[in-house]
């Protein structure tokens, strides 16, 4: 790593921190539009972050250290993988050969404990947020893992930094209609796995209907400004990937390269308000129909990768 | 090189319909999707015709107009006359669920392909892809034929067959005389409008067109 690499990073790094909250606010704006309302202000999910941060949690007495660890370790594990993902420059911090399994871990280890906190409360509600949540986490892995086998195979790398951005123009002229599905897949990944719409929606409050916000039901104050952060974070962390497979820009843009990767992630994220506001949360057991597609999606892309190498 | 590509995506395209149509829970949908895979094929013909780059023979327009005509338009439209005038029900009733049954396509799907590329054929393909997807939609096809339990939906796992079979004659084109690929066309409405109207009548008789019934003598 250079000195010029590692001199760059802390401004990136500032605003890699600062940018989850305000792509939740491109998506409620966007979602505000289509409803015909004005929308709460840019910077309102800085200020809910600010009230929660100064208010007192509440503990319920059954629970013990894994609820309070719980959204930290997920936040924990989520700036981790951050540090491995490119996210504004197509090269990651702290990337080495085979990171890909490292950051696939990662995130499963921040679900675990989000996970393990919310079954930590005994509450039935809870249990049922906990159990889908697992459910549709098992689904929406092999789709991650397949898609991330396209890559590695079209790129011979396991380093998520050159598997993706630079690497990766070249194989657009080869194999797109591999990459096509790659990023259907990923697309929808990253719907399921930030909770968005089809299928969860972040804004209700039943119970029986959310899978997410169902698990955060018991958290108050700074953890849950925590676990509000670290759900912007994922968006923007699974956000980046699917960006980087989808336009991978090439070297020679420099410094305008993490401008332009910003603008196309607020697009990204006014592509999920959009997506939020003509579709309708998907039937419960209608859910793994839409995972299995994404699998299926990126296991044909596989397919079609290697046959491709083949022949 | 481009019109290559737009083969594949074209060929990707229909495997992925074939996926879709699995995973449908509604028949009008079904046929639509049917409809929407017969005209990405009507368009195959001129695609690979377009790739030699020479003037377009009458052999693949004929090929092309007549399959749209009747594949997009006239078979869907009598498909969803019958379903519409039947009054049937306009769920699909799988024997298998619609995730095992996608997950099964794609299986066979990921099978074709990797057998596709080992086949020794008489003459050279025009698209790598050709024979993969013909055969994988043969037999999802069939996957369609055996695991749906309604007349109508055996009547479109035999058109997605017949797609299939049109897929594979793509690699024989200039081999086939166009009498051929028009009589199979004809046969094809034919057979379609006499299951039409005896889904329709099924429907008349029995109130249901559950063909695990037809094996039992009498009505119950």
């Amino acid at each position: 790593m250079s000195i010029l690499r590692a001199v760059l990073a802390v401004p990136e790094a500032i605003v890699l921190l600062a940018l989850p909250p305000l792509l939740l606010s491109v998506i409620a704006k966007t979602k505000a539009k289509f409803s015909g309302r004005v929308g709460p202000p840019w910077l309102q999910p800085y200020f809910d972050l600010y009230k929660l941060i100064q208010k007192t949690p509440v503990y319920s007495r059954t629970t013990t250290w894994v609820f309070r660890t719980g959204p930290i370790v997920n936040l924990a594990a989520l700036l981790t993988a951050a540090t491995l993902i490119p996210v504004l420059s197509s090269d990651s911090l702290l990337g080495f050969s085979g990171d890909i399994i490292l950051v696939a871990y990662l995130f499963a280890l921040g679900r675990m404990f989000t996970v393990l906190a919310a079954m930590d409360t005994g509450s039935s509600f809870e249990g049922m947020g906990a159990s889908r949540e697992v459910t549709f986490g098992t689904m929406s892995e092999p789709a991650l893992f397949l898609s991330f086998v396209v890559l590695a195979v079209a790129t011979k790398s396991l380093q998520l930094s050159q598997m993706m951005g630079s690497g990766l123009a070249a194989e657009w002229q080869v194999a797109a209609p591999a990459l096509v599905l790659v990023v259907g897949a990923l697309l929808i990944v990253l719907l399921a796995e930030t909770c968005r719409v089809p299928v969860d929606d972040p804004a209700t409050h039943l119970e029986l209907t959310m899978i997410h916000e169902v698990m955060a039901l018991d958290h108050s104050g700074p953890e849950f400004a925590v676990i509000t952060y670290a759900a912007a974070l994922k968006f923007v962390l699974l956000g980046s990937i699917l960006l980087h497979t989808a336009i991978p820009h090439p070297p020679s843009l420099y410094f305008l390269g993490p401008m332009l990767r910003m603008v196309e992630l607020a697009a990204l994220a006014c592509l999920v308000g959009i997506i939020e506001s003509m579709t309708a949360r998907l039937r419960l057991n209608r859910v793994p129909m839409l995972l299995a597609g994404a699998t299926v999606l990126s296991s044909i892309a596989v397919v079609l990768v290697l046959t491709g190498r083949m022949a | 090189m481009m019109s290559q590509s737009i083969i594949d995506a074209a060929l990707i395209l229909v495997v992925l319909l074939n996926l879709a149509m699995l995973a449908t829970s509604r028949l009008a949908r079904c046929v639509r999707i049917f409809a929407m895979q017969s005209l990405l094929l009507a368009a195959l013909p001129l695609l690979l015709e377009l790739q030699h780059t020479r003037a377009l023979g009458l052999h693949p327009v004929a090929i092309a107009f007549g399959a749209a005509a009747l594949k997009v338009i006239v078979i869907p439209w009598v498909l969803l006359r019958v379903l519409r005038t039947g009054e049937i029900h306009r769920e699909v009733e799988p024997m298998i669920g619609f995730t095992a049954s996608m997950l099964l396509g794609s299986l066979i799907v990921i099978a074709c392909f990797a057998f596709g590329h080992r086949l020794v054929l008489p003459v050279k393909p025009q698209s790598d892809l050709l024979l993969s997807v013909s055969m994988a939609t043969v037999l999802n096809g069939l996957l369609i034929l055996v695991s749906r339990v309604k007349a109508i939906t055996q009547v479109v796992g035999f058109l997605i067959v017949e797609n299939g079979v049109f897929i594979f004659g793509l690699l024989l084109l200039e081999q086939t005389p166009v009498l051929v690929e028009l009589g199979i066309l004809l046969d094809l409405f034919v057979a379609v409008f006499i299951m039409g109207i005896v889904v329709y009548h099924i429907r008349r008789e029995f109130d249901h067109m559950d063909t695990n019934l037809l094996d039992a003598l009498k009505e119950s």
